[in-house]
Protein backbone atom coordinates (compact mmCIF):
# COMPACT_ATOMS: atom_id res chain seq x y z
CA UNK A 1 0.00 0.00 0.00
CA UNK A 2 1.49 3.35 -0.73
CA UNK A 3 1.25 5.82 1.43
CA UNK A 4 2.70 9.18 0.81
CA UNK A 5 6.23 10.37 2.68
CA UNK A 6 4.63 13.42 4.30
CA UNK A 7 1.32 11.53 5.21
CA UNK A 8 3.58 8.94 6.72
CA UNK A 9 5.77 11.14 8.68
CA UNK A 10 2.37 13.21 10.51
CA UNK A 11 1.40 9.94 12.36
CA UNK A 12 5.42 10.27 13.81
CA UNK A 13 5.98 12.45 16.97
CA UNK A 14 8.05 15.49 15.98
CA UNK A 15 10.30 14.79 19.02
CA UNK A 16 11.68 10.97 18.33
CA UNK A 17 14.97 11.14 19.77
CA UNK A 18 17.07 10.18 16.26
CA UNK A 19 21.02 10.45 16.21
CA UNK A 20 21.06 14.57 14.62
CA UNK A 21 18.61 16.05 18.20
CA UNK A 22 20.11 14.06 20.91
CA UNK A 23 21.96 16.85 22.90
CA UNK A 24 23.83 14.68 25.33
CA UNK A 25 24.68 17.45 28.49
CA UNK A 26 27.41 16.42 30.02
CA UNK A 27 27.09 16.87 33.74
CA UNK A 28 29.31 20.00 35.51
CA UNK A 29 32.00 18.95 37.17
CA UNK A 30 31.06 18.65 41.33
CA UNK A 31 33.43 19.65 43.61
CA UNK A 32 31.65 18.15 46.52
CA UNK A 33 31.93 13.98 46.90
CA UNK A 34 30.02 11.76 50.11
CA UNK A 35 32.80 9.82 51.40
CA UNK A 36 30.06 8.95 53.68
CA UNK A 37 29.86 6.61 57.27
CA UNK A 38 28.52 7.10 60.15
CA UNK A 39 29.59 8.99 63.58
CA UNK A 40 28.23 9.40 66.66
CA UNK A 41 29.18 10.81 69.94
CA UNK A 42 27.18 10.47 73.59
CA UNK A 43 27.92 12.47 76.28
CA UNK A 44 27.52 11.23 79.97
CA UNK A 45 29.21 12.92 83.50
CA UNK A 46 32.72 12.55 83.57
CA UNK A 47 32.68 10.93 80.10
CA UNK A 48 32.24 11.70 76.29
CA UNK A 49 32.50 8.53 73.81
CA UNK A 50 32.81 9.33 70.35
CA UNK A 51 32.60 6.54 67.43
CA UNK A 52 33.02 6.61 64.14
CA UNK A 53 33.35 3.68 61.57
CA UNK A 54 36.31 3.37 59.46
CA UNK A 55 34.95 3.19 55.57
CA UNK A 56 36.35 5.96 53.25
CA UNK A 57 33.60 5.42 50.03
CA UNK A 58 33.32 7.02 47.04
CA UNK A 59 29.98 6.20 45.65
CA UNK A 60 30.00 2.14 45.05
CA UNK A 61 33.56 2.11 45.71
CA UNK A 62 35.45 1.32 48.99
CA UNK A 63 38.37 3.74 49.11
CA UNK A 64 39.77 2.47 52.47
CA UNK A 65 38.64 0.49 55.14
CA UNK A 66 40.90 2.39 58.13
CA UNK A 67 40.69 6.00 57.40
CA UNK A 68 39.68 7.70 60.87
CA UNK A 69 36.72 9.95 61.10
CA UNK A 70 37.74 11.39 64.46
CA UNK A 71 40.26 14.03 65.60
CA UNK A 72 40.89 15.10 68.91
CA UNK A 73 41.88 18.68 68.93
CA UNK A 74 42.15 19.19 72.89
CA UNK A 75 42.86 16.91 75.71
CA UNK A 76 38.84 17.61 76.24
CA UNK A 77 37.22 17.08 72.92
CA UNK A 78 37.16 15.22 69.36
CA UNK A 79 35.94 16.67 66.45
CA UNK A 80 34.20 13.63 64.49
CA UNK A 81 33.26 14.09 60.60
CA UNK A 82 31.28 12.58 58.25
CA UNK A 83 30.75 14.04 54.87
CA UNK A 84 33.87 14.34 52.63
CA UNK A 85 36.76 13.44 53.78
CA UNK A 86 38.73 16.06 51.77
CA UNK A 87 36.99 18.67 53.43
CA UNK A 88 37.25 17.08 56.83
CA UNK A 89 40.84 17.15 56.61
CA UNK A 90 40.59 20.97 55.29
CA UNK A 91 39.14 21.66 58.79
CA UNK A 92 40.87 19.50 61.17
CA UNK A 93 44.36 21.50 60.11
CA UNK A 94 42.23 24.85 60.36
CA UNK A 95 41.02 23.77 63.85
CA UNK A 96 44.56 22.03 65.25
CA UNK A 97 46.40 24.94 63.77
CA UNK A 98 44.02 27.64 65.37
CA UNK A 99 43.55 25.72 68.19
CA UNK A 100 47.63 25.86 69.03
CA UNK A 101 47.77 29.39 68.60
CA UNK A 102 45.25 30.06 71.10
CA UNK A 103 47.45 27.46 73.57
CA UNK A 104 50.16 29.65 72.66
CA UNK A 105 48.35 33.02 73.03
CA UNK A 106 46.41 31.67 76.48
CA UNK A 107 48.70 29.48 78.00
CA UNK A 108 45.52 27.17 78.54
CA UNK A 109 44.08 24.70 75.91
CA UNK A 110 40.95 26.13 74.52
CA UNK A 111 37.65 24.91 76.67
CA UNK A 112 34.61 22.91 74.39
CA UNK A 113 32.75 25.65 74.40
CA UNK A 114 35.15 27.89 72.69
CA UNK A 115 36.64 25.21 70.06
CA UNK A 116 32.52 24.69 69.50
CA UNK A 117 31.79 28.48 68.83
CA UNK A 118 35.15 27.97 66.66
CA UNK A 119 34.19 25.65 64.40
CA UNK A 120 30.44 27.32 64.03
CA UNK A 121 32.20 30.48 62.78
CA UNK A 122 34.29 29.00 60.54
CA UNK A 123 31.72 26.53 58.97
CA UNK A 124 30.16 30.01 58.13
CA UNK A 125 32.82 31.58 56.96
CA UNK A 126 31.85 29.78 53.71
CA UNK A 127 28.98 29.97 53.91
CA UNK A 128 28.39 30.30 50.06
CA UNK A 129 30.81 27.10 49.28
CA UNK A 130 30.49 24.85 52.25
CA UNK A 131 32.49 22.22 54.16
CA UNK A 132 30.38 19.29 52.87
CA UNK A 133 30.95 18.48 56.19
CA UNK A 134 28.13 17.00 59.30
CA UNK A 135 30.10 17.25 62.37
CA UNK A 136 29.96 16.29 65.92
CA UNK A 137 32.04 18.06 68.78
CA UNK A 138 32.41 15.93 71.53
CA UNK A 139 33.95 17.10 74.75
CA UNK A 140 34.09 17.45 78.45
CA UNK A 141 33.04 21.13 79.57
CA UNK A 142 34.08 22.90 82.82
CA UNK A 143 32.27 20.69 84.86
CA UNK A 144 33.84 17.43 83.49
CA UNK A 145 30.14 17.41 81.80
CA UNK A 146 30.24 15.53 78.97
CA UNK A 147 28.26 16.67 75.60
CA UNK A 148 27.76 17.14 72.46
CA UNK A 149 28.09 19.32 69.45
CA UNK A 150 26.08 18.57 66.39
CA UNK A 151 26.12 20.72 63.59
CA UNK A 152 24.68 21.02 60.34
CA UNK A 153 27.01 21.86 57.25
CA UNK A 154 27.23 25.86 57.41
CA UNK A 155 27.79 26.21 61.17
CA UNK A 156 24.35 26.24 63.04
CA UNK A 157 24.70 24.34 66.44
CA UNK A 158 23.11 22.91 69.49
CA UNK A 159 24.60 21.35 72.97
CA UNK A 160 23.14 18.00 73.10
CA UNK A 161 23.60 14.75 75.35
CA UNK A 162 23.93 12.35 72.09
CA UNK A 163 24.04 13.16 68.37
CA UNK A 164 24.56 10.80 64.96
CA UNK A 165 25.82 12.12 61.77
CA UNK A 166 26.68 10.99 58.55
CA UNK A 167 24.93 8.03 56.34
CA UNK A 168 23.25 5.81 58.83
CA UNK A 169 22.33 8.70 60.85
CA UNK A 170 18.47 8.00 60.54
CA UNK A 171 18.82 4.47 61.22
CA UNK A 172 20.99 5.02 64.53
CA UNK A 173 19.46 7.93 65.48
CA UNK A 174 15.96 6.62 66.54
CA UNK A 175 17.90 3.86 68.29
CA UNK A 176 19.36 5.84 70.02
CA UNK A 177 16.37 7.93 71.13
CA UNK A 178 14.83 4.94 72.43
CA UNK A 179 17.68 3.62 74.61
CA UNK A 180 19.24 7.06 75.77
CA UNK A 181 15.74 9.17 76.20
CA UNK A 182 13.29 6.53 76.68
CA UNK A 183 11.12 7.88 74.37
CA UNK A 184 8.17 5.28 73.42
CA UNK A 185 9.79 3.12 76.35
CA UNK A 186 6.97 1.92 79.14
CA UNK A 187 9.48 1.08 81.52
CA UNK A 188 11.92 4.38 80.95
CA UNK A 189 15.45 2.44 82.18
CA UNK A 190 18.02 4.62 81.23
CA UNK A 191 21.93 3.30 81.02
CA UNK A 192 24.15 5.29 83.48
CA UNK A 193 27.19 3.67 83.49
CA UNK A 194 29.74 3.85 80.28
CA UNK A 195 29.84 -0.12 79.81
CA UNK A 196 25.86 0.02 79.53
CA UNK A 197 26.36 2.66 76.81
CA UNK A 198 29.65 1.21 74.81
CA UNK A 199 27.36 -1.69 74.19
CA UNK A 200 24.47 0.10 72.91
CA UNK A 201 27.06 2.50 70.85
CA UNK A 202 28.85 -1.17 69.52
CA UNK A 203 25.05 -2.51 68.39
CA UNK A 204 24.32 0.69 66.94
CA UNK A 205 27.24 0.40 64.61
CA UNK A 206 25.99 -3.53 63.78
CA UNK A 207 22.77 -2.15 62.63
CA UNK A 208 23.97 0.24 60.73
CA UNK A 209 26.80 -1.90 58.64
CA UNK A 210 23.86 -4.07 58.60
CA UNK A 211 21.69 -2.02 56.49
CA UNK A 212 23.40 0.67 55.32
CA UNK A 213 26.39 -0.02 52.78
CA UNK A 214 28.65 2.66 53.17
CA UNK A 215 29.05 1.71 57.01
CA UNK A 216 31.14 -1.17 58.21
CA UNK A 217 34.58 -2.31 57.97
CA UNK A 218 35.86 -1.35 61.84
CA UNK A 219 34.33 0.89 64.05
CA UNK A 220 36.77 3.60 66.41
CA UNK A 221 36.01 4.47 69.36
CA UNK A 222 37.38 7.31 71.45
CA UNK A 223 36.64 7.74 75.33
CA UNK A 224 37.49 11.26 76.43
CA UNK A 225 37.89 11.68 80.61
CA UNK A 226 39.48 14.07 82.76
CA UNK A 227 42.00 11.39 83.28
CA UNK A 228 42.65 10.92 79.34
CA UNK A 229 41.36 9.14 75.93
CA UNK A 230 41.16 5.71 75.72
CA UNK A 231 40.87 4.35 72.36
CA UNK A 232 39.54 1.38 70.90
CA UNK A 233 38.65 -0.56 67.51
CA UNK A 234 36.14 -2.97 67.14
CA UNK A 235 35.31 -5.21 63.55
CA UNK A 236 32.00 -4.14 61.93
CA UNK A 237 30.72 -6.66 59.09
CA UNK A 238 33.56 -5.73 55.90
CA UNK A 239 31.29 -6.57 52.23
CA UNK B 1 32.01 42.39 48.96
CA UNK B 2 32.15 41.64 45.33
CA UNK B 3 35.64 41.89 44.48
CA UNK B 4 37.04 38.69 42.23
CA UNK B 5 40.79 38.36 42.65
CA UNK B 6 41.58 35.32 40.28
CA UNK B 7 44.52 34.56 42.72
CA UNK B 8 41.80 33.24 45.22
CA UNK B 9 40.37 31.01 42.79
CA UNK B 10 43.00 28.12 43.50
CA UNK B 11 42.30 28.20 47.04
CA UNK B 12 40.01 25.78 48.46
CA UNK B 13 39.48 28.88 51.63
CA UNK B 14 37.98 32.17 51.47
CA UNK B 15 40.93 34.21 52.50
CA UNK B 16 39.55 36.56 55.47
CA UNK B 17 42.65 38.87 55.93
CA UNK B 18 41.77 39.58 59.51
CA UNK B 19 41.76 36.19 60.74
CA UNK B 20 44.55 34.37 59.40
CA UNK B 21 47.32 37.34 59.07
CA UNK B 22 47.54 38.81 62.60
CA UNK B 23 48.18 37.45 66.29
CA UNK B 24 44.77 38.46 67.30
CA UNK B 25 41.92 37.41 69.70
CA UNK B 26 39.13 35.09 68.70
CA UNK B 27 37.40 37.91 67.11
CA UNK B 28 34.31 38.14 64.70
CA UNK B 29 35.78 37.12 61.25
CA UNK B 30 34.51 39.73 58.35
CA UNK B 31 31.58 38.56 56.76
CA UNK B 32 31.84 35.58 54.28
CA UNK B 33 32.37 36.50 50.82
CA UNK B 34 30.06 35.71 47.77
CA UNK B 35 33.34 34.66 45.51
CA UNK B 36 32.49 31.42 43.76
CA UNK B 37 29.32 32.94 41.79
CA UNK B 38 28.47 29.36 40.12
CA UNK B 39 28.20 27.65 43.24
CA UNK B 40 25.83 31.09 44.59
CA UNK B 41 23.12 30.14 46.43
CA UNK B 42 21.77 26.64 47.60
CA UNK B 43 19.74 25.65 44.47
CA UNK B 44 23.21 25.58 42.44
CA UNK B 45 25.29 23.19 44.45
CA UNK B 46 25.56 19.84 43.11
CA UNK B 47 26.53 18.12 46.48
CA UNK B 48 23.47 16.39 46.53
CA UNK B 49 20.84 16.96 48.54
CA UNK B 50 22.71 16.99 51.83
CA UNK B 51 24.11 19.75 51.36
CA UNK B 52 21.21 21.88 50.61
CA UNK B 53 18.82 21.08 53.39
CA UNK B 54 20.13 23.00 56.06
CA UNK B 55 17.83 23.51 58.84
CA UNK B 56 14.51 25.29 57.89
CA UNK B 57 11.07 25.57 59.26
CA UNK B 58 9.37 26.41 61.97
CA UNK B 59 6.56 28.64 64.06
CA UNK B 60 8.14 31.52 65.83
CA UNK B 61 5.87 34.61 66.99
CA UNK B 62 6.17 37.69 69.51
CA UNK B 63 3.36 40.35 70.37
CA UNK B 64 3.22 43.25 72.00
CA UNK B 65 0.90 43.97 75.13
CA UNK B 66 0.56 46.20 78.00
CA UNK B 67 3.18 44.69 80.09
CA UNK B 68 6.13 44.38 77.60
CA UNK B 69 6.34 41.70 74.18
CA UNK B 70 6.17 38.10 74.63
CA UNK B 71 8.05 35.88 72.23
CA UNK B 72 6.82 32.48 72.11
CA UNK B 73 9.03 30.05 70.09
CA UNK B 74 8.40 25.89 68.92
CA UNK B 75 12.02 23.55 68.83
CA UNK B 76 12.18 21.41 66.04
CA UNK B 77 14.74 21.79 63.11
CA UNK B 78 14.23 19.96 60.30
CA UNK B 79 17.17 18.64 57.59
CA UNK B 80 14.95 18.01 54.77
CA UNK B 81 12.08 15.39 55.99
CA UNK B 82 14.71 13.94 58.52
CA UNK B 83 14.23 15.86 62.13
CA UNK B 84 17.92 16.52 63.01
CA UNK B 85 16.67 17.90 66.46
CA UNK B 86 13.93 18.85 68.65
CA UNK B 87 15.74 20.70 71.58
CA UNK B 88 16.66 23.42 69.39
CA UNK B 89 16.71 26.80 70.93
CA UNK B 90 15.47 29.85 68.45
CA UNK B 91 15.29 32.58 71.23
CA UNK B 92 18.64 33.78 70.75
CA UNK B 93 19.84 35.98 74.30
CA UNK B 94 21.47 38.80 71.81
CA UNK B 95 22.10 40.82 75.61
CA UNK B 96 20.24 41.31 78.45
CA UNK B 97 17.67 43.38 77.03
CA UNK B 98 17.73 42.20 73.64
CA UNK B 99 16.55 39.06 71.82
CA UNK B 100 16.01 37.27 68.23
CA UNK B 101 13.82 34.69 66.82
CA UNK B 102 15.31 32.50 64.52
CA UNK B 103 13.29 31.22 61.64
CA UNK B 104 14.64 29.87 58.14
CA UNK B 105 18.29 28.53 58.18
CA UNK B 106 19.23 28.34 61.59
CA UNK B 107 23.05 28.40 60.60
CA UNK B 108 22.73 32.11 59.27
CA UNK B 109 20.13 33.43 62.00
CA UNK B 110 22.88 32.31 64.73
CA UNK B 111 25.64 33.32 62.87
CA UNK B 112 24.22 37.21 62.20
CA UNK B 113 22.50 37.38 65.89
CA UNK B 114 25.12 36.73 67.21
CA UNK B 115 27.30 39.14 65.08
CA UNK B 116 24.44 41.80 66.17
CA UNK B 117 25.36 40.86 69.73
CA UNK B 118 29.06 41.20 69.15
CA UNK B 119 28.33 45.09 67.42
CA UNK B 120 25.44 46.17 70.36
CA UNK B 121 28.27 45.20 72.84
CA UNK B 122 31.16 47.37 71.17
CA UNK B 123 28.67 50.28 71.05
CA UNK B 124 27.93 49.70 74.32
CA UNK B 125 31.37 50.17 74.96
CA UNK B 126 32.26 52.75 73.04
CA UNK B 127 29.36 55.19 73.24
CA UNK B 128 28.57 54.31 77.29
CA UNK B 129 24.97 53.78 76.17
CA UNK B 130 23.05 50.84 74.74
CA UNK B 131 21.92 50.74 71.33
CA UNK B 132 18.22 51.34 70.94
CA UNK B 133 16.08 48.14 69.87
CA UNK B 134 15.62 50.52 66.17
CA UNK B 135 18.89 51.02 65.83
CA UNK B 136 19.94 47.12 66.61
CA UNK B 137 17.50 46.01 63.79
CA UNK B 138 18.61 48.55 61.51
CA UNK B 139 22.37 47.26 61.73
CA UNK B 140 21.10 43.85 60.78
CA UNK B 141 18.58 45.20 57.82
CA UNK B 142 22.06 46.89 56.55
CA UNK B 143 23.94 43.53 56.39
CA UNK B 144 21.07 41.34 55.16
CA UNK B 145 19.96 44.22 52.14
CA UNK B 146 24.20 43.68 51.21
CA UNK B 147 23.37 39.82 50.99
CA UNK B 148 19.96 40.19 49.04
CA UNK B 149 19.93 37.30 46.47
CA UNK B 150 22.77 35.36 47.77
CA UNK B 151 20.50 32.79 49.45
CA UNK B 152 20.24 33.46 52.67
CA UNK B 153 17.37 32.66 54.62
CA UNK B 154 16.33 34.55 57.42
CA UNK B 155 13.22 35.34 58.97
CA UNK B 156 13.90 37.09 62.64
CA UNK B 157 12.22 38.91 64.95
CA UNK B 158 14.25 41.54 67.11
CA UNK B 159 12.44 42.15 70.40
CA UNK B 160 14.12 44.25 73.12
CA UNK B 161 13.90 47.06 75.54
CA UNK B 162 15.48 50.44 75.37
CA UNK B 163 14.68 53.87 76.84
CA UNK B 164 11.87 54.45 74.69
CA UNK B 165 9.74 51.34 75.67
CA UNK B 166 9.30 47.94 74.54
CA UNK B 167 9.85 47.36 70.45
CA UNK B 168 8.84 44.43 68.17
CA UNK B 169 10.65 44.28 64.21
CA UNK B 170 10.40 41.36 61.78
CA UNK B 171 13.62 41.24 59.55
CA UNK B 172 13.99 39.10 56.49
CA UNK B 173 16.67 37.81 54.33
CA UNK B 174 14.84 40.47 51.56
CA UNK B 175 16.17 43.18 53.61
CA UNK B 176 12.85 43.84 54.82
CA UNK B 177 12.46 45.74 58.24
CA UNK B 178 8.59 46.00 59.90
CA UNK B 179 7.69 47.47 63.39
CA UNK B 180 4.81 45.68 64.57
CA UNK B 181 2.68 44.51 67.41
CA UNK B 182 2.16 41.02 66.25
CA UNK B 183 3.85 38.58 63.70
CA UNK B 184 4.47 35.20 63.15
CA UNK B 185 7.15 33.64 61.08
CA UNK B 186 8.09 30.30 59.85
CA UNK B 187 6.00 27.13 57.95
CA UNK B 188 3.99 26.97 60.76
CA UNK B 189 3.20 31.23 61.20
CA UNK B 190 -0.42 30.46 59.18
CA UNK B 191 -1.93 28.62 62.33
CA UNK B 192 -0.29 30.31 64.94
CA UNK B 193 -1.83 33.77 63.08
CA UNK B 194 -5.32 32.25 63.39
CA UNK B 195 -5.62 31.98 67.01
CA UNK B 196 -3.07 34.95 67.32
CA UNK B 197 -5.64 37.33 65.74
CA UNK B 198 -8.80 35.79 67.83
CA UNK B 199 -7.61 36.30 70.84
CA UNK B 200 -5.45 39.26 71.26
CA UNK B 201 -5.91 41.99 73.21
CA UNK B 202 -3.19 44.88 73.69
CA UNK B 203 -4.39 45.08 77.72
CA UNK B 204 -3.68 41.70 78.33
CA UNK B 205 -2.52 40.13 82.08
CA UNK B 206 1.23 38.77 81.17
CA UNK B 207 -0.45 35.05 82.03
CA UNK B 208 -3.07 35.63 79.36
CA UNK B 209 -0.27 36.54 77.04
CA UNK B 210 1.10 33.86 78.14
CA UNK B 211 -1.24 31.21 77.76
CA UNK B 212 -2.01 32.93 74.48
CA UNK B 213 1.50 32.28 73.10
CA UNK B 214 1.77 28.53 73.99
CA UNK B 215 -1.41 28.33 72.78
CA UNK B 216 -0.56 29.92 69.54
CA UNK B 217 2.06 27.62 69.21
CA UNK B 218 0.39 24.47 70.47
CA UNK B 219 -2.04 24.86 67.34
CA UNK B 220 0.98 25.50 64.85
CA UNK B 221 3.16 22.62 65.42
CA UNK B 222 0.03 20.37 66.04
CA UNK B 223 -0.92 21.10 61.83
CA UNK B 224 2.78 21.43 60.60
CA UNK B 225 4.78 19.01 60.03
CA UNK B 226 7.92 21.40 60.29
CA UNK B 227 7.32 22.51 63.81
CA UNK B 228 6.87 20.67 66.91
CA UNK B 229 8.97 19.58 70.01
CA UNK B 230 8.93 22.30 72.79
CA UNK B 231 7.51 25.83 73.25
CA UNK B 232 10.16 28.04 74.85
CA UNK B 233 8.25 31.37 76.05
CA UNK B 234 10.06 35.08 76.85
CA UNK B 235 9.12 37.83 78.26
CA UNK B 236 10.16 41.45 77.70
CA UNK B 237 9.84 44.28 80.07
CA UNK B 238 11.07 47.48 81.05
CA UNK B 239 14.51 45.78 82.48
CA UNK B 240 15.61 43.25 80.00
CA UNK B 241 13.40 39.39 79.38
CA UNK B 242 12.68 36.74 81.68
CA UNK B 243 12.25 33.12 80.41
CA UNK B 244 8.94 32.25 81.23
CA UNK B 245 9.08 28.91 80.02
CA UNK B 246 11.69 26.46 78.97
CA UNK B 247 10.55 23.63 77.40
CA UNK B 248 6.87 22.52 77.63
CA UNK B 249 6.35 19.48 75.33
CA UNK B 250 3.75 20.22 72.99
CA UNK B 251 2.33 16.36 73.23
CA UNK B 252 1.65 17.14 76.68
CA UNK B 253 -0.25 20.10 75.83
CA UNK B 254 -2.46 18.28 73.72
CA UNK B 255 -3.61 15.82 75.78
CA UNK B 256 -4.03 19.16 78.51
CA UNK B 257 -6.13 21.06 75.90
CA UNK B 258 -8.08 17.91 75.19
CA UNK B 259 -8.98 17.69 78.80
CA UNK B 260 -10.59 20.61 78.83
CA UNK B 261 -12.44 20.29 75.86
CA UNK B 262 -14.02 17.68 77.67
CA UNK B 263 -12.05 15.10 75.54
CA UNK B 264 -11.46 11.70 77.32
CA UNK B 265 -9.59 9.86 74.58
CA UNK B 266 -11.16 6.97 74.50
CA UNK B 267 -12.98 7.17 70.52
CA UNK B 268 -16.47 7.68 72.06
CA UNK B 269 -17.35 11.06 71.16
CA UNK B 270 -16.24 9.88 67.21
CA UNK B 271 -18.57 6.92 67.77
CA UNK B 272 -21.68 9.03 69.29
CA UNK B 273 -21.54 11.42 66.14
CA UNK B 274 -21.66 8.06 63.93
CA UNK B 275 -24.43 6.42 65.41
Amino acid sequence: MYIPMNEMLKHFKQDVPTMANITHKSEQWSPYHDNSGTVLAVGIPGAVIVAGDTRLSNGYNIMSRDATKLSQLTDKCVLATAGQYADFIALRKFLQQRLQLYEFQNEVQASTETVAHLLSRELYSRRFFPYYTFNLLAGLDENNHGFVYGYDAIGSYDKMTYGVQGSGQELVVAVLDNQLKGYNKINKTIPQTREEILDIILDCFSCAAERDIHTGDNVEILIITSAGTERLIKPLRKD
Amino acid sequence: MFDFDPSTFGLAHTYQKEDKDEINTLKMPSAPQVIYRTLNGPTQTNGGNKLNNFKHGTTTLGFVFKEGILLAVDSRASMGSFLSSEQVRKVIEINEYLLGTMAGGAADCQYWLAYLANHCRTYELKNGSKLSVAAASKFLQGILIGYKNSGLSMGCMIAGSDLSGQHLYYIDNDGMRLKGDIFSVGSGSTYAYGVLDNHYRYEMSLNEAVELGIRAIYHATHRDTASGGVVRVYHIHQNGWTKVHDGIDVVDLHYQFAQQKGLVGDGDEAKQRLF
